[in-house]
């Protein structure tokens, strides 16, 4: 399988096994996956309920461990580190993109980004600066001091977004980022991170059921009963039309 | 609404894995920096207002109530040692086995004579202490503790004269008493007459806040009154105060004066007001009960700062969830949920002071003595933090057990 030119794998997952549970109730949720991701590519993970989409994006960042395989991302592999070590490398490798946006909703917009530079130890006017020019980006310039009770469900999600980005992770990981809004601004959203993972020195995987946002991945990985299912890539010459399926 | 992005956002604007460092004029300049973890920590704080006040209301009602038992304590104290701060001695001659200042029992009458031979002891003074009964001019007894000091002394007893004057009690006869007893001792001014042990007494010196901690007054009177009015002999006393000379083997005279006076104890300074307050603060329970009255505001103070910290960090959980996935370290979440509490308190703190500072100029002209000290102060003001501190292991615990991959699920 072929990639754009000037991409390097920027996470590596190999013989990922993810058990849930205590015997007997046990659940074999994830069966030896093996994947990887690309910089300059938005990946979409694609699956029925309960395949194991959201604890491979889980495993993937950082925040569950694997019960067999291994795991590097941006170069550094997460077998032996412990609860502190995994947060480190989220800190400084791993942005994340909740289905609810999870900002604090406290804080004002540009306080949300300057939150997740605050834990890279940037502060003061630099983080300022920062974050307002994430939610510039993101078009939200003139929203930076709103608070999230204030803002549509697109804007929390660009909100979201531009935190996810201010710290300039090289994995952005998304968790059906369009599910809680409309069309327009699911497809906007989305829009949004293709453009996001044009970045050559980021990887975006964004998990999701909506299939009208199949036209902006670079790859479409399908994961059925904790297995992969297949892997396309739509966007190169030659490549067969999107096959959608209902689930 | 619409969330077509920015045509000047487009492509290269979003921002690379580099982050560029140019401002836009219209872009509204960074606030006062505020660190982030105070500033999510007071949000946290004033967003449930309800619930800020009642920790708010908790702790200030914990200061009030510490700092009033405290104060009582303090002032208990400082009425118990108030004669013997007034007069201080290098050394103290007293009965053996005397349970404190205001237990008296006199003295064989030899020892200031004795105390006087010791080389090392520049100058010895009488003090008579001993219960007498009162007769009110209208009718009516009431039990007083006499005092009869010498009228040459570098520290001449009574002090805080308010009317009258010290030199007006060498007159036979003559008693001092606080204002503040008027009503118990059945006095309205200077110059009425009552009656001590039978004896026709008149005052002529009334003094302003020297109340003693038990219920009795002080009646003060010249030494050789009070021996006249107790029944003593001439020679004797209760008490004698012992000045040393410059240099002397502090020691040495102690020993000597114990060797010649075997029926007595040579008490310094500090063992006789430590003696007196522990009798009548711990031997009679008065001060157990004012300590667990301020451990009991302690405990309460904790309570109610646990439970809302607790109630507040289960409101924010998914935030900190959120924070956890975002890659925070425990600390981090850990230094948000002390600033909460350290913020709790120090609000808490400056009101409770308030209104305990408040409480204690109320009770400045009543019977109830409550001290505030700059030490008492700082000392509330630590445990203050402490408690709001302490309180907030519940919350820590519960904090740094979350598992971030429950963001995934909300």
């Amino acid at each position: 399988m072929s990639h754009p030119a000037n991409s390097k794998v920027i996470l590596e997952a190999e013989g990922i096994v993810k058990i849930l549970g205590n015997a007997p109730t046990q659940v074999k949720v994830l069966k030896n996956i093996d994947l990887q991701l690309h910089t300059g590519e938005l990946t979409l993970l694609m699956g029925p309920s309960g395949s194991g989409k959201t604890t491979l994006l889980s495993i993937l960042g950082c925040i569950l461990t694997p019960n067999e395989g291994r795991l590097s991302v941006a170069g550094h592999a997460t077998a032996n580190m412990n609860a502190e070590g995994l947060a480190n490398l989220r800190r400084k490798h791993v942005g994340f993109i909740f289905q609810g946006y999870n900002l604090v909703p406290t804080l004002t917009a540009v306080e949300n980004v300057m939150l997740a530079l605050d834990l890279r130890d940037q502060s003061g006017p630099d983080a300022y600066d920062n974050a307002a020019e994430a939610l510039e980006a993101v078009g939200l310039g003139h929203r930076i001091n709103a608070s999230p009770s204030k803002m549509s469900g697109g804007e929390k999600q660009r909100v979201a977004i531009a935190r996810a980005l201010a710290g300039s992770p090289s994995v952005i990981l998304a968790d059906e980022p369009t599910a809680a809004l409309d069309a327009e601004n699911g497809l906007a959203v989305m829009d949004l991170l293709s453009r996001v993972a044009q970045d050559t020195n980021r990887a975006v995987l964004a998990v999701t059921h909506d299939h009208r946002t199949l036209k902006f991945a670079d790859r479409i990985i399908r994961i059925d009963d904790g297995r992969i299912a297949g892997s396309e890539r739509p966007k190169l010459p030659g490549a067969e039309p999107l096959q959608v399926e209902a689930h | 609404m619409d969330l077509a992005v920015n045509s000047s956002a487009q492509g290269a604007a979003l921002p690379a894995s580099r982050p560029t460092k140019t401002r836009p004029a219209n872009r509204p300049r960074a606030p006062r920096r505020i660190p982030m973890v105070a500033k999510l920590a007071y949000r946290n704080l004033f967003h449930d207002r309800l619930s800020f006040i009642v920790t708010i209301v908790g702790i200030v009602f914990s200061v009030v109530l510490v700092a009033i038992q405290s104060g009582i304590y303090l002032g208990s104290e400082k009425k118990i040692a108030a004669i013997l701060d007034q007069a201080p001695a290098d050394y103290w001659i007293v009965p053996l086995g005397t349970k404190s200042f205001d237990d008296p029992s006199p003295l064989s009458g030899r020892e200031r004579h004795m105390a006087l031979s010791v080389p090392g002891v520049a100058h010895v003074e009488d003090m008579v202490v001993s219960f007498a009964r009162w007769r009110k001019p209208a009718g009516g007894t009431n039990t007083v503790l006499l005092i009869g000091s010498e009228a040459v002394s570098d520290r001449p007893l009574p002090w805080n004269i308010a009317d009258g004057s010290r030199g007006a009690l060498n007159a036979p006869t003559t008693v001092a008493i606080d204002k503040s007893y008027f009503p118990d001792l059945g006095i309205t001014a200077v110059k009425d007459q009552a009656e001590i042990n039978g004896v026709n007494v008149e005052i002529a010196a009334v003094t302003r806040k020297i109340r003693s901690f038990t219920t009795l007054p002080f009646v003060f009177t010249n030494i050789e009154e009070a021996r006249r009015l107790t029944g003593i002999g001439q020679n004797q006393a209760t008490y004698e105060r012992v000045l040393l000379s410059d240099g002397a083997d502090r020691d040495a005279v102690r020993n000597e004066i114990l060797r010649r006076l075997p029926d007595t104890e040579v008490l310094t300074q500090t063992e006789f007001v430590k003696r007196s307050q522990a009798y009548w603060l711990f031997q009679t329970g008065a001060g157990a009960a004012l300590i667990a009255g301020a451990v009991l505001g302690l405990i309460v103070g904790i309570v109610i700062v646990a439970q809302t910290l607790y109630s507040s960090t289960k409101d924010h959980i998914n935030e900190f969830a959120t924070l956890r996935a975002l890659g925070a370290g425990a600390g981090y979440i850990v230094k948000v949920i002390l600033m909460q509490a350290v913020l709790s308190g120090l609000i808490g703190y400056a009101l409770g002071i308030l209104l305990a500072m408040g409480v204690i100029a109320a009770a400045e002209d009543t019977k109830l003595t409550v001290v505030m000290t700059p030490q008492l102060a700082g000392a509330l003001f630590a445990i203050t933090i402490g408690m709001c501190v302490f309180a907030a292991i519940s919350a820590i615990i519960k904090v740094v057990r979350i598992d971030p991959a429950v963001v995934f699920s909300r």
